[in-house]
């Protein structure tokens, strides 16, 4: 009898402490209060962070415990000093955050994870604190009030790409009304030609020698450190469906077709193609920033204005130019 | 040969003899089995991070393809964590049984008394094998769903009859047991001819009848005996004998081989190619669809693997005994001869499934160090090791460990096939030799296409 009761007890102990483990898991998941908010990453098609919004008080320090609940991914917070970080199935990743100032940030999944990548968004409301003295400037495209979604092929296009360093052996200074970054930012390479056909001073150039002085236009508004800052964004956020060439041909660009909402789902656009002389020469880098900022309605681009900072939006926005323009030898 | 009784050793006898061993060693294995279910219902749904796939589907298997198995034969079944909950109820007590039996304690059905419930049982979890080797809560579901099996098995059926005739695991371990170098028999038939109460099948005070339902001195196969040793507690005259012996002393007997007992090893055969080509091989799209339960390409993966496993192959190898009868000059009947060469494909299966594992337990073994300190993948690091990096363990000699173990498999297969002929058509004469050669080749080469295929899936 008293080896009966001893192998029951030693059952009861063999069921009851394993799950005691389950009890410990749970609890700091059912509790309100907590230190530390757990983050699961999840692919997109599985239902990406969870949870994918939260509210923080401004100025206190947030501990953030985040894990994969998959495959690998990374965390960051859009137009923030946060340093971005790998999650990893299974494991965590703890990270301590303050936001000083409030407001609605977007923190996103920095590894390509899936199809849906782009889709795993989530945000963080700040509250509290002072707000900001200036109010948010409206981008450029809405001040120009462009149509993003309108087309824009241009009329006519030269027989090669135009080259900023032919168009700088020319020896010849464009109208000073149009070297300034204001003007670069606002006007299409077609709307440039324009101008550059209308000097009488310059009739003796041809067409294609007139495009490379707009290519040489172009690259005076930019510097090779922009440039550098546009190529890693690009080949961070922006390759995998355009290509690595800007061709329109990324390796997740199949997988578009089937991931834009509604009815149309399988005739969504395939990815710009920044290479295509007629498509780029007619777009302004104003259109080309909004398309950024809000991304392409319909279509598989997502929006990057909660993630991407203006100067990061404009260095992308004069790295995309390399694709069409020749720059450098 | 002569073979070494362990039990002739006091300290061995005694320590069998005991409950107590057993008993401490299944409830290790019963808390392990709850920590592998909770943690797959409650921790991270990343397998590789999660005690309840690591340890079940990766150190438990290989512990039991490549060790257990083959060395212990049943030895598995008497330490189970499966049916324990069940068995307690049924005979009234965790320690021993009691006069408090619970259940009905029905006779198990004579039309089920062979093999094809497991086979079939084992043909559905493995046509759903790639969702529950990766995905934590439907390995817990699926182990919930087999100990509730048991527990209702045990309340409306005598003894062991989920272990004898439903437990999918159960039906391998028993077909493979017959290679272990270790056997429970009876010294002396005549002691228990002689013994008309036959404690040993219907119990005394000093413990219950043969939970497995076998009468010990009719005992001449590992594959029913459970090893539970309840036959050592109930037998009056220490007629019980626990014998080393040659690898494999089962295979070639004779013993009126039923068909189920063909389309075990077949079907065992065709799952070891099977997740050889699917959780091993280079296509993608077999893998997704075997994955993506439930979806029309997945009944397309189930339904070509069922077809292989119970037409394609069976076929094929009835092909080879037909061929091997014209050759031979055999006058017996199809399903006899298939049968008993069939027994041929018991090493050759074995040596497939442990090529097999050893790829996949190799690989992920080192997962095992990780979830041992955080078997919920909870963030906890309870003995140190939950970062450590995976690391492949022996990635340079597995090619040579598998093609190894697939040549004895086919070796040991070729020799069974050899002498299961030259009984089968009299292979004492130079005729009768030629004949059994002639009888056994197409069987072997059989075996060689199979390992063959094998190896290709494997290193090819």
């Amino acid at each position: 009898m008293k080896a009966e009761l001893l192998a029951r007890l030693l059952a009861v102990a063999g069921i009851v402490v394993p799950l005691a483990g389950v009890g410990v898991v749970l609890a700091p998941r059912l509790s309100s209060g907590g230190e530390a908010i757990e983050i699961h990453a999840r692919v997109a098609e599985e239902g990406g962070w969870q949870p994918s919004e939260l509210v923080v008080a401004a100025g206190a320090p947030i501990r953030l415990r985040l894990t994969s609940d998959d495959v690998v991914h990374g965390f960051a917070v859009g137009q923030s000093d946060i340093q971005a970080v790998e999650i990893l199935p299974g494991q965590y990743t703890e990270l301590t955050v303050t936001f000083d100032r409030p407001g609605r940030y977007a923190y996103y999944c920095t590894r390509w994870c899936g199809a849906g990548h782009w889709r795993m968004r989530g945000t963080i409301e700040v509250v509290g604190g002072e707000l900001p003295s200036t109010a948010p400037q409206e981008p450029l495209y809405v001040a120009l009030g462009l149509d993003i979604d309108a087309p824009h092929l241009a009329p006519e296009a030269p027989g090669r790409r135009p080259s900023s360093v032919a168009g700088a052996a020319l020896g010849v200074e464009p109208p000073a009304e149009m070297t300034g970054r204001g003007y670069y930012e606002s006007h299409t390479p077609v709307q440039a030609i324009e101008s550059l056909r209308a000097e009488a001073s310059l009739s003796w150039m041809d067409d294609q020698e007139m495009w490379d002085l707009v290519a040489l236009l172009w690259r005076r508004n930019t510097t090779a450190e922009t440039l550098e800052t546009g190529r890693e964004l690009f080949a961070q956020n922006c390759a995998a469906c355009h290509g690595e060439a800007g061709g329109g041909d990324g390796v997740m660009a199949g997988s578009l077709l089937t991931l834009a909402d509604g009815p149309s789902a399988t005739e969504a656009p395939q990815p710009a193609d920044f290479t295509s002389l007629r498509s780029m020469l007619g777009a302004s880098p104003a259109l080309l920033q909004g398309k950024i900022l809000r991304g392409g309605m319909g279509t598989g681009m997502p929006y990057f204005g909660p993630i991407l900072t203006e100067a990061q939006i404009w260095s992308l926005v004069d790295y995309l130019w390399t694709f069409t323009m020749e720059y450098e030898e | 040969m002569k073979r070494l009784d362990l039990l002739r050793s006091p300290a061995v006898a005694s320590l069998l003899r005991s409950r107590w061993p057993t008993l401490a060693i299944s409830l290790l294995a019963l808390a392990g089995f709850v920590l592998a279910i909770v943690a797959g219902l409650a921790g991270t749904p990343v397998g590789s991070r999660n005690f309840g796939i690591i340890a079940v589907w990766i150190a438990w298997w290989a512990a039991l393809i490549l060790i257990a198995v083959p060395l212990l034969g049943r030895g598995w079944c008497s330490i189970c964590p499966l049916p324990l909950p069940g068995a307690w109820l049924q005979r009234g007590g965790v320690f021993a049984p009691s006069a408090r039996r619970r259940g009905l304690g029905l006779r198990w059905p004579r039309r089920l008394r062979n093999l094809w419930t497991q086979n079939i049982g084992f043909a559905i979890l493995a046509v759903l094998s790639t969702a529950i080797l990766t995905q934590p809560s439907v390995s817990a579901m699926v182990l919930l769903g087999l100990m509730a099996a048991a527990v209702g098995v045990s309340l409306v059926f005598e003894r062991r009859a989920f272990c004898s005739y439903v437990c999918p695991v159960g039906g391998f371990i028993g077909l493979y047991s017959q290679v272990a170098p270790l056997e429970i028999r009876v010294r002396d038939a005549s002691v228990c001819a002689g013994h008309s109460e036959k404690t040993c099948y219907f119990g005394s005070q000093h413990g219950e009848g043969c939970p497995w339902q076998v009468f010990p001195a009719g005992l001449n196969r590992n594959s029913a005996c459970g090893m539970c040793f309840e036959c050592l507690r109930t037998c009056p005259h220490d007629n019980i004998a626990l014998r080393l012996r040659p690898f494999g002393s089962d295979l070639p007997r004779p013993a009126g081989r039923r068909l189920d007992e063909a389309y075990k090893g077949l079907l065992m055969l065709a799952s070891a190619l099977a997740y050889s080509a699917v959780l091993l091989g280079p296509w993608g799209a077999i893998k997704t669809a075997a994955f993506r339960v439930g979806t029309p390409e997945w009944a397309i993966f189930a339904g070509a693997f069922l077809a292989a496993a119970f037409i394609g192959l069976p076929g094929a190898f009835a092909l080879h005994v037909v061929a091997g009868r014209a050759l031979g000059g055999l006058r017996r009947g199809l399903r006899e001869t298939v049968a008993e060469f069939a027994q041929a494909l018991i090493p050759l299966g074995l040596a497939g499934w442990a090529a097999f594992s050893l790829s996949f337990v190799l690989s992920n073994l080192s997962y095992l160090w990780a979830v041992l300190s955080d078997p919920f993948g909870a963030g906890w690091n309870l003995i140190g090791t939950a970062a450590g990096a995976w690391t492949p363990y022996l990635g340079g000699a597995l090619p040579a460990l598998q093609t190894g173990i697939l040549v004895c498999g086919l070796a040991w297969a070729a020799s069974l096939a050899r002498r299961i002929a030259a009984r089968l058509v009299g292979g004492g004469t130079l005729g009768g030799r030629r004949r059994a050669v002639a009888l056994a080749s197409p069987v072997v080469s059989f075996a060689l296409g199979v390992t063959v295929l094998q190896l290709w899936l494997l290193i090819g």
